[in-house]
C-alpha cells in the first residue's frame, strides 16, 4: 500500500461515518433511476448499486434464491465463499482494511445461523458490516418450516440494530437504514432478514429513501466544556498517558492524534484493536498495553497521573484486576459510545463525541493552555520511561532444542512484508507475536480479532481487505489451530483471484492454551496436541494434515520452512508470487511463550517480564 | 437496593419488547415489573420498568437502553414527582357469614366489586403498590382464591409530557 492509498482509505473511512446521504451523492446515476413494477429482489439489488456497495460476500441457497437473480447481472461483484462464517470475516476484513461498509449475504436456516459468529465478532470489535439473509415465506414463519431460523431473534444481543422486512415497498428504506446505522456513531453490524415471498413481490424502488430512525441520536460532537476541562487536566499533569484505542481507527483520527502527541509530548500507549494508529516508529510510542503488552506500556498506565483514554473501552485484556488499575491516575474518557464511559472505570472527564471531533478540538484547547503559559515538564517522567523501556524491550529466547523459532518468523515476515503490507491474524500466541514484532506505522494495516477472540478469523478477514485493496499485499498470520478452522476460504481466493497470503505457524498445538497448562494446569497437556502423536505423547512422523498439500489442493502454492536459515528465502519466495495465493507451513516449536504477561484478573502491577522475571521498577520512584 | 421507576418511550413495532427484556436479563437485571401500552401517540408505546438497583448499574442499563435504536426516550420517574399505580384483580372466598366482611374490607380500601357468586366476591382495586398489599393482607385471613395484578403504570405529575415540548429532562444521553 503506498501512502496516498493508505491516505485515502482513511479519507474513505471518515466519508463512511458522514453517512448515508453521503456515500449515495457519489454513485453512479444510472442506480438512482426509479422504478416501477419490478420485485423486491431487483429493488435489493439496486438499493446496494445505489448506496455505492461494490462487492458482497456470500452463498445463495432456497430462501434468498430470487436475489441471486438479479444479483447475476448486476455491477455488485459476489464473491462465492465456502461457508458463511468466511463471508461474515470477508465483510468485516474488507470493512477494517477499507473504512467502508462490508456486505455478506446466506440464505434463512443454517446459512444465517453461520453468520453468527461474525456478527458477534463485529459487534464486539464496533466494525461496520451489513448482513442480508433470506428468510422462509412471511406466511411460513413461526411454522418450524424448513431451514427456518429466527435469525432477527438470534441475532438481537450481537448486532447494533436488526430488521424483518414486512413489505417489498419497504427494502430501499431498510437498506439505506441499515448501512447507516452500520456506519455512523459507534460502528457495528447490522443484519436485514427478507422473507422469501418479499423479494419475489412486485413493488417500485425510488432512491434515497426517507430513513425514519426517531430514536438513533448518536452524539459526534464533544461539549467543549468538557474538552477545556481535560486540556487543563493535561497541560497539568506530570505523568500523562494518551491510551489509544480501536475508535481512534475508526473515526480516522490518526492525524489529528499525532498532532495531539506532539502538543503533549505524553507517551502513547496502542491497544491490539489500535495497532498501527499511532507509527510504533515514533519515540513517543511505547507499544501495545494489556495482558501481553510491553512493561512500559502497562506499566505508564499503572504509575500515570492522568490517563486520556481515547475511543478505548477500559477492556479487562488491558486493565487486569480494574481495582489496581492505574490507582492515581485521574481519567479523561472519550468515547463515542456514552455507555462506554463508567462501565468499567469511573470518568474525571467524560467527553461523548467522534474521536476525530473530540482529539481536534482537544488540540486547540491545549494550544490555549500552553499559550497561557502551562506547558508541563514531562523530563522526570521520561527519564522513568526510558529506564522502563530499555531495561525490559520485548524480546524471546531462541528455542534450545533448535526449533524455528515462531517470534522470529513473524519479526522476519514484517521486516520484509514492510509497513505498507496489511496483516490480519487469528486468535493466540501467534496474534499476539504479530501484535508484539510487526512495527505497525500506517492505519488500516492490522486486522484482528479482538473483543471477541474469534480462531479463525485471519484467511476469511484476508480475502475481505485483498478484495477492498487489492494493489496492497495482504498477509494472513494464522495459527495451525485457527488455520483448520477456516481454511476452506483458500478455494475461493484461488478460484475468485484473491491472491492473499497466509503464514501459518504450525507448533502442532493450540498453543495459548498449551502456554496457560504449562504456567497453570502443571503442563497437564489436555486435549491441545494436534499432531498426531504415540500413545507416550511423542509426535508421529507425519503430518496431519500435510498444509503444503492441503493448500496446492485448493488451488494455492504451498510452501514449508523448517529453519531459520531459509525463513527470509521462502517468504521472498511467497512475496514474489503475485497471481495466485501462497500458504507457507512455518513449522515452528511447540513450547515458545508470549511474553510479557499479565496473568487473567491479576494486577497488572504483577506483570512479568518473562516466566519468573519480575521488573524492578527501582526504589522510590513513582 | 433502591427501587426505580424508569418511563421509557419505544416505537410501536415488533420486537421491542424483546429486545428490552433481552437486554435487562443479559446485564444481569432483574425487572420487578413491567407494563407496556399505548400512549397519545400511536406511533409510540409505553414501558413503565421497575427495576431495584444501585445508582451505579441503573446510569449503565438506563445507556444501554438508550442505545437500542427503537427506544425514542427514558426518564425517572421519582417517586414524590410521579403518580403510580397497579391494578389488583383478586378472587375471595365469600360464604353468606362472611359476605360483610369481604365488602367493608372492599369499602375501606374503595375497592369496586365485579363478579359475585354464592361462593366468592370479585374485586377490582386500583393504587400505589402499598396500597394493594395492605389490601391483600386484610384479605388473606378471608380466603383467596385466585388473583392477577398488573405491573405498576406511572406519569410525572405537573403539567410537563414526556413526549411534548418543554418535556421531562430524560435520562442522559451523554454521559
Amino acid at each position: 500500500m503506498t501512502t496516498s492509498q493508505s491516505e485515502s482509505a482513511t479519507r474513505e473511512a471518515a466519508t463512511a461515518l458522514t453517512g448515508v446521504e453521503t456515500t449515495a451523492r457519489s454513485l453512479d446515476e444510472a442506480a438512482h433511476e426509479p422504478a416501477t413494477g419490478i420485485t423486491g429482489a431487483q429493488s435489493l439489488v439496486r438499493s446496494l448499486e445505489a448506496i455505492g456497495v461494490d462487492v458482497v460476500f456470500g452463498i445463495p441457497g432456497g430462501a434468498i434464491l430470487p436475489l441471486y437473480d438479479p444479483l447475476f447481472d448486476s455491477k455488485v461483484r459476489h464473491v462465492l465463499v465456502r461457508h458463511e462464517q468466511g463471508a461474515g470475516h470477508a465483510a468485516t476484513g474488507y470493512a477494517q482494511a477499507t473504512g467502508r461498509v462490508g456486505v455478506c449475504m446466506a440464505t434463512s436456516g443454517p446459512g444465517a445461523t453461520n453468520l453468527v459468529t461474525p456478527l458477534a465478532d463485529a459487534y464486539m470489535d464496533s466494525v461496520p458490516i451489513v448482513a442480508i439473509t433470506g428468510q422462509v415465506p412471511s406466511g411460513a414463519i413461526g411454522t418450524d418450516a424448513f431451514q427456518e431460523a429466527d435469525i432477527r431473534g438470534i441475532t438481537m444481543p450481537i448486532t447494533k440494530h436488526n430488521f424483518l422486512v414486512t413489505d417489498a415497498a419497504d427494502i430501499p428504506q431498510r437498506i439505506a437504514e441499515a448501512f447507516h446505522l452500520a456506519s455512523t456513531g459507534r460502528p457495528g453490524p447490522v443484519l436485514v432478514d427478507v422473507p422469501k415471498d418479499v423479494l419475489q413481490a412486485t413493488t417500485d424502488f425510488a432512491w434515497p429513501p426517507r430513513m425514519d430512525l426517531p430514536g438513533y441520536r448518536p452524539t459526534t460532537r464533544p461539549h467543549g466544556k468538557q474538552v477545556r476541562e481535560a486540556a487543563t487536566l493535561i497541560a497539568g499533569a506530570s505523568r500523562p498517558v494518551l491510551y489509544v484505542g480501536g475508535g481512534v481507527l475508526k473515526a480516522g483520527a490518526t492525524e489529528e492524534l499525532a498532532e495531539l502527541a506532539r502538543l503533549t509530548g505524553a507517551p502513547v500507549v496502542t491497544t491490539l484493536m489500535a495497532r498501527g494508529a499511532f507509527p510504533d516508529s515514533d519515540p513517543q510510542h511505547l507499544g501495545m498495553p494489556g495482558m501481553h503488552g510491553t512493561v512500559a506500556a502497562v506499566t505508564a498506565l499503572q504509575k500515570s497521573d492522568v490517563l486520556v483514554a481515547l475511543g478505548a473501552r477500559f477492556d479487562d485484556r488491558v486493565t487486569g484486576q480494574l481495582s489496581s488499575f492505574a490507582p492515581d491516575a485521574l481519567v479523561v474518557h472519550a468515547d463515542i459510545d456514552p455507555a462506554e464511559i463508567g462501565k468499567n472505570r469511573k470518568a474525571d472527564v467524560p467527553i461523548v463525541g467522534d474521536a476525530k471531533e473530540t482529539i481536534g478540538q482537544l488540540v486547540t484547547a491545549l494550544r490555549a493552555e500552553h499559550e497561557a503559559g502551562r506547558t508541563p515538564d514531562l523530563a522526570a517522567w521520561w527519564a522513568q520511561l526510558d529506564t522502563w523501556r530499555e531495561r525490559y524491550p520485548l524480546g524471546y529466547d531462541e528455542p534450545e532444542d533448535g526449533a524455528l523459532s515462531p517470534q522470529y518468523v513473524i519479526e522476519r515476515l514484517g521486516a520484509i512484508a514492510g509497513p505498507d503490507a496489511i496483516y490480519t491474524s487469528g486468535v493466540g500466541q501467534h496474534q499476539m507475536w504479530a501484535a508484539q514484532f510487526i512495527k505497525y506505522e500506517k492505519p488500516g494495516t492490522w486486522l484482528n480479532s479482538g473483543g471477541l477472540g474469534t480462531m479463525g478469523y485471519a484467511v476469511p478477514a484476508a480475502m475481505g481487505a485483498k478484495q477492498g485493496m487489492p494493489e496492497t499485499t495482504v498477509w494472513a498470520i494464522d495459527g495451525d489451530g485457527c488455520f483448520q478452522m477456516t481454511n476452506q476460504e483458500l478455494a475461493t481466493c484461488a478460484i475468485e483471484g484473491i491472491p492473499i497470503k497466509v503464514a501459518v505457524i504450525n507448533n502442532g498445538n493450540l498453543g495459548m492454551v498449551r502456554q496457560w497448562q504449562t504456567l497453570f494446569y502443571e503442563g497437564r497437556y489436555s486435549n491441545t496436541k494436534l499432531h498426531p502423536q504415540n500413545a507416550d505423547g511423542t509426535p508421529k512422523p507425519v503430518r496431519i494434515p500435510d498444509f503444503v498439500a492441503l493448500a496446492e489442493a485448493l488451488g494455492c502454492v504451498g510452501l514449508r520452512c523448517e529453519s531459520k536459515d531459509d525463513v527470509d528465502a521462502v517468504i521472498e519466495k511467497a512475496m514474489a508470487i503475485t497471481d495466485a495465493p501462497v500458504v507457507i507451513d512455518f513449522i515452528v516449536g511447540s513450547d515458545a511463550q508470549v511474553w510479557p504477561m499479565v496473568a487473567a484478573g491479576a494486577s497488572n502491577d504483577d506483570i512479568l517480564a518473562a516466566r519468573d522475571v519480575r521488573p524492578v521498577f527501582g526504589e522510590g520512584q513513582v | 437496593m433502591p427501587r426505580h421507576t424508569l418511563s421509557v418511550l419505544v416505537e410501536n413495532k415488533s420486537g421491542v419488547l424483546a429486545r428490552v427484556s433481552a437486554l435487562f436479563s443479559r446485564r444481569a437485571f432483574n425487572i420487578e415489573s413491567l407494563a407496556v401500552g399505548p400512549t397519545e401517540n400511536p406511533g409510540l408505546s409505553r414501558m413503565t420498568i421497575v427495576v431495584e438497583a444501585e445508582a451505579q448499574p441503573l446510569e449503565q442499563i438506563t445507556k444501554q437502553l438508550n442505545k437500542l435504536v427503537e427506544i425514542i426516550k427514558i426518564v425517572e420517574l421519582e417517586t414524590g414527582a410521579a403518580v403510580q399505580r397497579e391494578l389488583l384483580l383478586v378472587k375471595v372466598r365469600a360464604p353468606l357469614a362472611e359476605r360483610t366482611q369481604v365488602l367493608q374490607t372492599a369499602e375501606l380500601f374503595r375497592a369496586r366489586v365485579i363478579d359475585v357468586n354464592p361462593e366468592t366476591v370479585t374485586l377490582e382495586a386500583t393504587g400505589t403498590p402499598d396500597k394493594l398489599q395492605a389490601l391483600l393482607a386484610v384479605l388473606a385471613p378471608l380466603g383467596i382464591k385466585e388473583m392477577a395484578q398488573s405491573g405498576t403504570v406511572a406519569l410525572g405529575r405537573g403539567p410537563r409530557s414526556m413526549s411534548g415540548t418543554g418535556t421531562l429532562r430524560p435520562v442522559e444521553r451523554t454521559a
